[in-house]
């Protein structure tokens, strides 16, 4: 039962951190009707900052504070100087330079840092296993990612839903033609909304550094997850986002945690423990196939066009 | 205009030598240069490059002309490579590869057109077993074979149960399983990982201190190892059940793991400080080339690849049309191996020792591993009787 409890805590931990991701990517594709392949690449991007700023100021937070404000400005470069001449063309047009974005950060990253990855260390005061409830100890790491990742959910919240930038977001979302007429710089909200897209996924690239390791590439893998999410949520939803993100990381987590020992009550030890894992994976691809056929829009889909 | 310059030219050299197969050893080497995994195919080239420096650059008295090849650590691109290397750049040896399933998917056609190929580090049973071929050598060991001996030290160290987890793919099933075919404990558990996709490994370390195992067993090569020593220390597992490891804890991993790798002992055939003359000059002359940088075992696999071949190569005068007389030649293993004693099997993979090894500071204060004992002695791999050539 404690094992249960434990192991719902690392689903819904990498949940929440695939949120964050999944986050800018709805933003952007849901509001700005732009498809970023490039999204991975600012992932990368803000744990390559963290690692290099933790190292230089010789703080954490600081470090990190630093790496997500360089996230967002190299975001709203980024839009500035590439993305916003491709607005106009369509998806595909935006694949191709996004792919060759992803090829370019790459090799950046290659020339500046070398093939080798970085390290980022935690503090000491985040390496403790925490007591959550009697004889369930976690990782005290993780538990701030749920943290920080809960908190950046409330906040993007309370903006899209609470504020007058939220509310032409949520506009432009459905309406961007409109909301141009009435003279709103939609030049400008765009910008501020990829910049904001571009520090989720730094601020998530950031927050699994100390997990796994800094390397070249590390956006790819994951993106696929949280396209993935963000088909399951609906597009442009954030709430859609939310609950899918939660979704799939529980199935993924619980499914390589359980799956195995469901499957030894029907196949032999050996073959039930190589065939769980690619079970679990697939189930995420299921869910998402299911949910395409059941509600193509998406579980939440957001306001429609 | 430029391919019938070299036709022309090609004409003029084959009427000037007629006894020759070609003026340069043409050398194709297989390994990832792409990718979070690109510094393993670096460090070995950059050893391979300085086997041939210490060569000279040339064998049996002909120039060396190694071309590289990026697999991008994908099966497909490592057939496709190894197809361009033979059939239209038509090496006379081909060397490298990493990856246990980019070897077996480029296998079959190094082998159909009888081109020598030696894996310089990939070592799946199934190469060691019913797909050995007199056309295929190998400077590395068989896949199970490290893991043996960690599950050998593990019973002199009386552990009593472990907890296995690994990859799943080609090569983490032989590690799991080798150390399974050693260690008399019982086994708890076994997990595999989505490879290479699975970065977080919190449901298998939940599973692992849920067992009541007394030992983990894990084999992670490249950044995972990074990343599953980090997750070990970070989920507080590391003060409650020790770790033993193959692969995981190198030269290219340890600056990441840091202190997180102090007091995981691992297996190796190959350790930087092993006391014989070869090595000494490798690890020097490694470390004076390419300053910075550490070799690994991956680099001193490499390394012995290049001698093998110039040992064939000296032993035919060249002339690399003698397949049989080089077959016959490498299988004597006559070359000085960084690793000590070396012979080959009847499967062409080599009989060798394996050493414990352990992580400890140098002298440059630089984490460093130390060879501590050695485990097993002239061990050879549990599938050379699989084989159908027979000595």
């Amino acid at each position: 039962m404690l094992v249960l409890v434990e192991q719902s805590l690392n689903g819904l931990q990498f949940g929440l951190l695939l949120f964050m991701l999944a986050a800018g990517l709805t933003l952007v594709f849901g509001i700005m009707d732009f498809v970023n392949l490039a999204h991975g690449s600012l992932y990368m991007m803000g744990a390559y900052f963290a690692a290099t700023f933790v190292a230089w100021t010789n703080s954490f937070v600081l470090g990190i504070l630093l790496a997500l404000g360089a996230t967002l400005l190299l975001g709203i470069a980024l839009e500035f100087v590439a993305l916003r001449h491709l607005y106009g063309r369509d998806h595909l047009d935006q694949v191709l330079a996004t792919f060759g974005l992803i090829l370019f950060f790459n090799d950046a990253v290659r020339l500046i840092w070398g093939p080798a990855g970085l390290s980022l260390p935690l503090p000491a005061w985040l390496t403790v296993p925490v007591q959550i409830v009697p004889g369930v100890f976690y990782p005290a790491y993780r538990l701030s990612i749920i943290v920080v990742a809960l908190a950046v959910a409330a906040l993007l919240y309370v903006v899209v839903m609470r504020t007058r930038v939220g509310m032409l977001i949520r506009a432009g979302a459905s309406n961007r033609e409109m909301i141009g007429a009435l003279g709103i710089n939609i030049k400008l909200l765009f910008t501020l909304v990829f910049g904001l897209g571009a520090a989720l996924a730094g601020l998530a690239g950031l927050m699994q550094a100390p997990i796994l390791t800094v390397q070249i590439g590390m956006g790819e893998n994951i993106l696929i997850l949280a396209f993935v999410i963000i088909v399951i949520g609906g597009i442009g939803s954030i709430r859609g986002a939310f609950l899918a993100a939660i979704f799939v990381g529980m199935i993924d987590t619980l499914g390589r945690a359980f799956l195995p020992d469901l499957l030894r009550m029907m196949l032999s030890s050996a073959a039930a423990s190589t065939a769980a894992p690619a079970l679990s994976s697939m189930l995420i691809y299921l869910l998402m196939a299911i949910v395409l056929v059941v509600r193509p829009e998406g579980l939440f889909p957001a306001a429609k066009r | 205009m430029k391919k019938a310059f070299w036709l022309a030219g090609a004409t003029v050299l084959a009427l000037a030598q007629p006894a020759s197969a070609g003026d340069t050893i043409k050398i194709g080497f297989v390994s990832t240069f792409s990718g979070p995994t690109a510094v393993i195919g670096n460090d070995m080239r950059n050893s391979f490059e300085l086997a041939l420096d210490h060569l000279g650059r040339k064998m049996g008295g002909k120039p060396v002309e190694v071309i590289y090849e990026d697999d991008g650590q994908k099966p497909d691109v490592g057939k496709q490579k190894t197809e361009k290397l033979i059939q239209s750049d038509k090496v006379d040896f081909i060397a490298g590869y990493i990856w246990s399933n980019v070897l077996l998917a480029s296998l079959k056609t190094a082998v159909d057109s009888k081109t020598f190929l030696i894996s310089a580090n990939a070592g799946p049973s199934q190469l060691a077993g019913e797909l050995c071929s007199p056309y295929v050598f190998s400077t590395s060991w068989q896949n199970d074979q490290t893991p043996q001996a960690v599950g050998t030290y593990m019973n002199q160290k009386g552990v009593k149960s472990v907890f296995l987890i690994g990859p799943n793919y080609a090569a983490g099933k032989d590690m799991l399983a080798g150390v399974k075919s050693t260690f008399k404990g019982q086994v708890v558990g076994e997990e595999y990982t989505v490879w290479p996709s699975q970065l977080d490994f919190s449901a298998e370390l939940t599973k692992a201190k849920n067992s009541k195992a007394e030992s983990i067993f894990v084999f992670y090569p490249g950044a995972a190892g990074v990343q599953f020593l980090n997750q070990y220390a970070q989920a507080g597992i590391k003060a409650q059940i020790p770790l033993y490891t193959a692969f995981t804890i190198d030269e290219l991993s340890l600056p990441l793991q840091k202190e997180n790798a102090l007091g995981v002992p691992g297996a190796q055939q190959w350790v930087n400080d092993l006391p014989n003359a070869e090595n000494k000059k490798f690890v020097e002359d490694y470390r004076k080339k390419y300053t910075g940088l550490r070799p690994t075992f991956y680099g001193a696999q490499s390394y012995d690849a290049a001698n093998l071949i110039n040992s064939a190569v000296i032993a035919v005068k060249g002339d690399t049309s003698k397949k049989d007389e080089m077959k016959a030649e490498m299988e004597k293993a006559n070359f000085k191996s960084v690793r000590g004693p070396f012979k080959y099997g009847n499967n062409h993979i080599p009989i060798q020792n394996f050493y414990l090894q352990d992580v400890v500071k140098d002298a440059d204060g630089q984490l460093s591993l130390k060879t501590v004992a050695t485990i097993v002695k002239d061990d050879q791999d549990r599938f050379a009787d699989k084989c159908p050539m027979k000595k």
